[in-house]
């Protein structure tokens, strides 16, 4: 069954290297257009080897690939026209200036002189490299060569973009402009494909996320959707408050089903609706001076350390 | 459904890669620290050469061919000095030429551009043979030239065509230790382990194969005569003779010695019987001296193709990541 605005789709998809280690274990994944998706876990979990296997890089065990309505193994030419990549570290001729790097991308891509000259100027302009563009890359910083990487991408204009781990080993300031450059590119209709183990950095982009781990991905979908399946769905919302029996009021409120102090005025409640002006209502009303309210965003981290504990301890029993 | 036809053009690419490589080559410090080395060695030999012709002017009707093949004291021939030099520069062309790809991190940003992996590796291998061939087409019409005017003496067409098959087999000498650089760089992921494995391999057929080969002949043909008189066997001869044509430096230095020395009738054994009616010392036409040469030409350019035939398997196999 092909949904047909699917971009990326693996089916059972895995990776047996010589010597019997399995990198990627069935794996089923679909990706539609426009999507940022992010593909998370752990170093060694198999994002780069998926990465690898989508474009065609890299033999596939068993299982199916389809990337923008191609196979990698059978038409790599057609996809990897279609697909931008930035590997993990990305690496340039050191030698060579910015422009000479991406003019030489743009030769094995065969675009001729003219085109390329202008796409090669949009695009340092649009990673705001354009400065820099007759500077040799060895004198280039990581956020720099990571973002000659875009350029790289925006080059081709591609219908996919693959990212491996491009916000590692960043500053958190070119992370912030690396993040928003991606936005830009989904902006532009780019599907993308980004892989990280840096959760709460690539959380705010990402439409949805795989959660990676051993070669299998643990769980998929958007963030709050995960929230709701792993930690248990509901809110959790932060109080600061001044006075007695705070958690004795938050605690007969409908709804809340945990309140726990979480040290000094700060408390935490949990609860399976919003009940913020609930909880404020009643704090209020017992005369406890109320400081600060808010619900507390469910973050990829706690999800992934929440599931993968209770992984750990599954395992553990068993 | 399983099509192997690959789709598109296998060369999608070539040019990109075969330029981007010959402009590095042609541009890096390296080649120009080989390309000195060789020019000074070369005119150095020729140079001195040429002053022994002038002071004792000879009757050789190939004076001009002379040039590649005397020896001076303390210097070496030409030839002897290209045989020596061509494989170093080969592997300084060549040692690097896939584990940097690794190193700087560029080859799966490269690998993701539409073209196929085979691609690669053949414009670094072509980029190489083809700055090889500027490199000693070059010093090759530096020593015509120096010919020319220091000797004053026009080549006959013969021996333009003799110097030209020289050339030809220099290059295809030099492909062969290109394609052994190659290959090691590919093996290793280490730029200097693939250099020194590289230079262990010249080593070993510059230096200890003429050795080693009578000792192995010995071992492996063990004959009496060769034990109680010390005169080996044919069947020793055949092979050690065998043997020592595994070495491009033989097949190098054979080749050489007929095509730019036309009184050379044979490479290897010959019995008197077969000399009969012969005049010796008579030169052979140059198409006669090429004939005899044709196997050992074949050979190098046979082993330069199976050499980069490995790699391509190697290399095909590879995973991408580092």
């Amino acid at each position: 069954m092909m949904t047909p605005d699917l971009v990326i789709e693996a089916k059972s998809l895995t990776k047996r290297y010589p010597g019997g280690k399995v990198a990627v274990d069935r794996l089923d994944l679909g990706i539609g257009r426009g999507e940022i998706f992010g593909l998370l876990g752990p170093n060694g979990a198999g994002k780069t080897t998926t990465i690898l296997m989508l474009l065609g890089l890299t033999d596939v065990s068993e299982g199916t690939v389809r990337v923008a309505g191609f196979d990698p193994a059978r038409e790599p030419l057609a996809v990897k026209r279609r697909v931008g990549y930035l590997p993990d570290a990305v690496g340039f001729y050191d030698g060579m200036t910015a422009f000479e790097n991406l003019a030489y991308s743009a030769r094995l891509m065969g675009l001729d002189r003219k085109d390329s000259r202008e796409r090669i100027a949009a695009a340092l302009t649009r990673v705001r490299l354009s400065g820099s563009a007759d500077a040799r890359v060895a004198t280039f910083s990581r956020g720099m060569r990571q973002r000659l990487g875009l350029a790289d991408i925006l080059l081709k204009r591609p219908e996919v973009a693959i990212l491996d781990e491009p916000t590692s080993a960043l500053d958190p300031q070119s992370t912030h402009e690396l993040l928003q450059m991606i936005r830009e590119m989904k902006a532009d209709g780019m599907t993308i494909l980004l892989s990280s183990h840096l959760l709460d950095r690539v959380q705010s982009v990402c439409d949805r996320v795989a959660l990676f781990n051993r070669g299998r991905i643990a769980l998929i979908g958007s963030v709050p959707e995960l929230a709701r399946s792993v930690l248990g769905g509901g809110y959790a919302i932060e109080i600061e408050a001044a006075g007695e029996g705070v958690v004795e009021t938050l605690s007969s409120i409908q709804g809340v089903r945990r309140v726990t102090r979480e040290g000094g005025h700060l408390y935490r409640a949990e609860c399976d609706v919003d009940c913020r002006s609930a909880a404020a209502a009643a704090l209020v009303g017992r005369g406890v001076s109320l400081l600060r309210l808010a619900v507390r965003e469910p973050s990829l981290d706690a999800i992934y350390t929440h599931y993968f504990e209770g992984a750990k301890d599954d395992k553990a029993a068993a | 459904m399983t099509r192997r036809q690959r789709e598109g053009s296998p060369w999608t690419g070539f040019s990109a890669v075969f330029l981007k490589e010959l402009a590095d080559h042609l541009g890096s410090a390296r080649m120009r620290v080989l390309e000195w080395l060789v020019l000074l060695t070369g005119i150095a030999a020729v140079v001195a050469a040429i002053q022994d012709f002038r002071a004792n002017s000879g009757q050789d009707p190939f004076l001009f061919l002379r040039l590649f093949t005397y020896a001076k004291d303390p210097l070496p021939a030409f030839v002897s000095l290209l045989s020596f030099l061509v494989p170093i520069v080969a592997i300084g062309l060549g040692f690097d030429a896939v584990n940097s790809e690794f190193a700087r991190r560029t080859l799966g940003r490269v690998l993701a551009q539409p073209i196929y992996r085979d691609v690669l590796l053949f414009g670094k291998f072509l980029a190489g043979v083809a700055t090889l061939t500027i490199s000693l087409l070059a010093l090759w019409l530096l020593v015509f030239g120096l010919g020319l005017v220091l000797l004053g003496v026009a080549p006959s067409t013969e021996e333009a065509l003799r110097a030209l098959t020289f050339l030809v087999i220099a290059i295809a000498y030099g492909a062969v230790w290109l394609a052994v650089a190659i290959l090691f760089s590919v093996l290793f992921r280490s730029s200097a382990t693939a250099a020194l494995a590289a230079l262990g391999v010249w080593l070993l057929f510059s230096i200890l194969w003429p050795i080693l080969v009578p000792f192995a002949v010995r071992i492996l043909v063990p004959s009496e005569l060769d034990l109680a008189f010390g005169i080996p066997s044919m069947e020793q001869l055949g092979l050690q003779l065998s043997l020592s044509r595994l070495s491009p430096n033989t097949l190098f230095g054979e080749s050489v010695l007929a095509v730019l020395n036309p009184g050379t009738r044979a490479l290897g054994l010959v019995f008197p019987s077969q000399l009969r009616g012969a005049i010796p010392g008579a030169p052979l036409p140059f198409e006669q001296s090429l004939l005899l040469v044709w196997p050992q030409i074949t050979g190098l350019i046979a082993t330069a193709i199976l050499l980069f035939a490995a790699t391509y398997v190697v290399f095909q196999r590879q995973e991408v990541r580092a």
